[in-house]
């Protein structure tokens, strides 16, 4: 079709590439025992979808994809494994399996749990891939765009503008909430006499204070009966 | 010849990312800490964002429309990662553990 040679075999070894790369990307993700080799497969996993909206004809959904799960969620989700504890915890004896009803055994993998995990996931994929595979899909309509970088800047200005301005508003509350949410219980209110007392003469003694040092007290405060076991 | 084109037909795409859906459940069903089940939830989302992609690439007349909504889907994928991490920090602080086995109770 081109004329440079073998090039239909270099497209066709680069889409298996990109779908290779997307489903062991996925299947690392998934499998692994440690979270952070998870949070890199799910790396690997969205460069392999980058390569497929590549070849969907869509290379600024590849960008972005790269940009915002690469460079911006997984990174996230890295801060997120650095500041809790997320390693797989030993199943104890009395812990239930999913279903209620099959127990986990101590120390073990809960070879039960996965059969069952794997038969839901197997029926799942095949009867999906069945349907879409045998359904009657209509014959593709005439194209009334070419689906260009322009024509998604115009769109997005022009007829999606409610929902873009929607979508930055939610990123909005997002970040606010996040705030807010893991903010709580990092700085509590003196609980001892002897806090509140410390706090008193720091207010007193402290001729004009910033608006800054009330925060800093408390929370140097705070910090003391947390150590203790709850 | 028929895996030389296998790129132009709408059902590879389909079954890649009902495989995709499928791993994800599994990893969602399977993983006993809740940030490896918001990683299962990425992937999922991938699975729908290709599948919509795979449509609007084949069967959609518009094809700026499933890229502005893949758009989207990502925007919210990132709020709702910056939201659960928040809350998966705030469940670490309180019950020194993430495990879902162990939020057993719900207080306000």
């Amino acid at each position: 079709m081109t004329s440079f040679p073998f090039a239909s075999y270099i497209v066709a070894a680069a889409f298996a590439v990109a779908a290779i790369t997307m489903i062991a990307g996925a299947l690392i993700a998934v499998l692994s025992k440690r979270i952070i080799r998870g949070v890199g497969g799910l790396m690997i996993c969205c460069i392999g979808l980058a390569g497929l909206y590549y070849f969907l004809q869509s290379p600024f959904l590849a960008l972005m994809e790269i940009l915002i799960y690469v460079g911006a969620v997984c990174v996230t989700i890295v801060f997120g494994v650095m500041l809790s504890e997320p390693d797989e915890p030993k199943p104890t004896d009395r812990v239930a399996d999913l279903f209620g009803a099959i127990p986990i055994r101590s120390g073990r993998f809960g070879l039960w749990g996965a059969a069952a995990a794997f038969l839901v996931c197997t029926l799942i994929g095949i009867g999906i891939a069945r349907l879409s595979l045998g359904g009657p899909w209509p014959v593709a309509p005439a194209r009334v765009s070419d689906g260009s970088v322009a024509a998604i800047g115009i769109a997005l200005l022009t007829t999606y503008s409610l929902a873009f301005e929607l979508i930055s508003l939610v990123l909005l509350l997002a970040i606010l909430g996040a705030l807010v949410i893991a903010r709580s219980g990092r700085t509590k209110p003196p609980s001892t006499a002897h806090d509140q007392l410390g706090i008193l003469a720091a207010q007193v003694t402290a001729p004009a204070p910033p608006s800054d040092t009330h925060p800093l007290v408390s929370t140097t405060a705070g910090h003391e009966p947390e150590t203790a076991p709850r | 010849m028929n895996l030389l084109y296998l790129h132009d037909r709408p059902g590879i795409y389909l079954v890649l990312a009902a495989c995709l859906l499928a791993i994800g459940i599994f990893g969602l069903l399977r993983r006993r800490t809740l940030i490896g089940m918001l990683i299962s939830g990425e992937i999922i989302f991938a699975a729908a964002s290709l599948n919509v992609m795979a449509v609007n690439r084949f069967f959609a007349p518009d094809p700026t429309a499933g890229q502005i909504f893949v758009l989207f889907i990502m925007g919210l994928a990132a709020a709702e990662v910056a939201i659960a991490l928040s809350i998966i920090i705030a469940v670490y602080r309180n019950y020194r553990s993430i495990a879902p086995q162990e939020l057993t109770e719900l207080k306000g």
